[in-house]
């Protein structure tokens, strides 16, 4: 009784679990099927899950379309400006907050939590932003929120439970500096929590599209969010055909439709390819995150 | 007073002057004052900034110079809580955190078991690895999923939906909340359960052992052993978010928002940004003191909750 009850509580658990892998999996499916369908299909909604009229034409179009490009590069070097300062401002905040003897250890603690409860707001921020010039620029993105508090505090959580104390006062007594011991025996030990925290602030600058859409003006600086914005939620799509051609019209709005699937691949392919690789560090870093000083 | 406290079991009986201490650890301070600066340069300069909600702010005077507002310095706020948009927007707000909350973290719970007693380790590690994969997913392209997939006309799921049943998801405002939620649910649930997987993982496995010898099947020791285990951890979970009610994100709203859902959807901080950064007459002193509000209250709940943490497990987290 108990057995065959059990049995068939594994079971439907397995049936559980493939719906959510099916539900989770559905859309995604169904949007690479998408971008491989032609433009009729697309809009009279005859692709449900499988490609209809195999095309390779929205990616022909992804590709000649040439704002994707110029966001593309500027999110990568928005992304990678933006992180490298991140992950440098963060670890020289976490280690002396991570070291027992560091004197104001409190105070500088209460003045980077602080900053996790209260905050100026939208136009307070804004306004700061003008005054330092540093509208339409690059700046404007990858600075205000460069020094996250929670980040702070998971690579202090992480130095603390990892680097032996008598390391460092051995490493003391052998006249090496704090920032010697650092670079040399800290940084080496701490490649989960770099892995991590760099996966998180990547997918944060990669994604993000609010401040570049209040601080960049000129299109040439736009970061692909804002052009995936334009050409997925506005449908301002510009491909460069003028005519009154009825067909031609016609064409270019299945094109534009086309554009569309084949963009969402196009982007969001880079941090699908890098997720896996920092997968087994996920739970490590969500752990040592919920366990707060 | 902290020379006598815990911390200093290393150092006493030879506890050096501060500037001793400075002068062989000067690089500890060196270290930690970039981070500082730019907190002091772009959280807290922005913090002064909120006098602006207490002012008339014009452009050519600057904070400083612009003249205080009417009211004893109160007008905006006045102007918002008496302004007809002030209830609807704390409504959606509410109705929006609350919803996914109480929607969202079941849902983890839900998942973390299942991948938990899934004994098939290849189809456990599949199943968790897709998981994540909505979380990587931007706004934008998030929202211009929805937008294609529940479209009534070429959308595979809103065609069904409207030809079937005459439901149009997007253009129908009091399905809006749902929407977000779920769609949320879809993206987040992943990682939310991520917390509860190792939450299970510290179960005592004594316990089951014990329980099962004990004749108790499967859903028993799940409801008795593993579910007690993982109370704490959603309690906590559940009153740090409570902390974070009106902090909604506004991202994605703006990103769904349109004319048919505005009215389920318009949030504060979404309003905060349209009266000063959208408006043709921005009105920044407003928009600040909207912020204000919410960030207050954050703040309150955030410290009442704290409280309340504290009171329940002893580990606050300040």
């Amino acid at each position: 009784m108990k057995i065959t009850q059990d049995k068939l509580v594994y079971f439907i658990n397995y049936v559980l679990l493939t719906v959510f892998l099916i539900i989770v999996l559905y859309p995604i499916i169904y949007i690479i099927s998408c971008s491989f369908s032609s433009g009729d299909a697309l809009m009279s909604g005859k692709v449900k899950l499988f490609p209809v009229a195999v095309t390779l034409q929205s990616y022909r179009a992804v590709f000649k379309y040439q704002s994707i490009w110029v966001g593309y590069r500027n999110s990568f070097i928005y992304a990678i400006v933006g992180t490298v300062i991140s992950m440098v401002l963060t670890l020289f905040a976490a280690y002396p907050l991570s070291r027992d003897d560091f004197r104001g250890k409190k105070i500088f603690t209460v003045i980077i939590l602080f900053t996790m409860m209260f905050s100026g707001g939208l136009i307070p921020t804004y306004l700061l932003i003008k005054n330092l010039n540093l509208m339409n620029t690059m700046w404007a993105i990858v600075l205000p929120g460069a020094v996250s508090a929670y980040n702070v505090i998971v690579a202090r959580t992480f130095f603390d439970n990892t680097i032996p104390k008598e390391l460092q006062e051995a490493a003391e007594m052998d006249g090496c500096s704090d920032f010697k011991f650092f670079l040399k025996i800290v940084i080496p030990l701490s490649a989960p929590i770099i892995a991590v925290l760099s996966l998180w602030v990547i997918v944060g600058l990669w994604n993000s599209y609010f401040a570049p859409m209040i601080y960049l003006d000129s299109q040439e600086k736009y970061p692909l969010q804002l052009v995936l914005r334009r050409i997925l939620l506005l449908s301002q799509i510009n491909l460069n055909q003028t005519s009154i051609d009825p067909e031609v019209i016609r064409k270019n709005q299945y094109l534009g439709e086309m554009l569309k699937y084949g963009t969402i691949i196009v982007s969001t392919l880079p941090l699908m390819i890098v997720y896996p690789f920092v997968q087994k560090y996920f739970v490590k870093g969500v752990m040592i995150g919920s366990v707060k000083g | 007073m902290a020379g006598k406290s815990k911390d200093t079991k290393i150092q006493v009986g030879h506890r050096k002057s501060f500037g001793q201490y400075f002068r062989a650890h000067w690089q500890l301070y060196a270290m930690i004052a970039p981070p500082i600066i730019m907190l002091l340069i772009f959280a807290y300069a922005p913090m002064y900034g909120v006098i602006l909600a207490f002012k008339d702010y014009k452009v050519s005077l600057g904070i400083w110079n612009s003249p205080w507002a009417d009211e004893h310095g109160l007008k905006n706020f006045i102007r918002f809580f008496s302004n007809y948009n002030f209830k609807e927007c704390l409504r959606n707000t509410i109705v929006l955190s609350v919803y996914s909350m109480l929607v969202s973290m079941p849902c983890s719970i839900i998942l973390a078991l299942s991948l938990n007693y899934a004994k098939n380790l290849a189809f456990k590690k599949t199943v968790q690895m897709v998981s994540y994969c909505p979380y990587f997913i931007s706004t934008i392209v998030f929202v211009g999923i929805i937008n294609m997939i529940f479209d009534n006309r070429s959308g595979a799921i809103g065609s069904f939906l409207f030809n079937r049943f005459g439901i149009n998801v997007l253009g129908n405002a009091s399905l809006f909340s749902s929407l977000y939620v779920w769609s949320g649910v879809w993206q987040g649930v992943g990682f939310g359960a991520i917390i509860y997987i190792a939450a299970l993982a510290g179960v005592d496995q004594e316990q089951h052992e014990a329980a099962i010898i004990d004749g108790a099947t499967l859903l028993q020791r799940i409801w008795y052993v593993d579910i007690p285990a993982i109370i704490p951890t959603a309690v906590i979970m559940l009153i740090l978010n409570m902390g974070g009610t009106l902090n909604i994100g506004y991202e994605k709203i703006l990103a769904m928002q349109n004319q048919n859902n505005v009215a389920m959807s318009e949030v504060i901080s979404t309003y905060a940004y349209k009266v000063s950064l959208v408006s043709t007459f921005p009105d920044f002193s407003y928009s600040t003191a909207i912020s204000l509000f919410q960030s207050l209250v954050g703040l309150i709940l955030i410290l009442v909750t704290n409280k309340i943490v504290d009171k329940l497990s002893g580990q606050g987290f300040m």
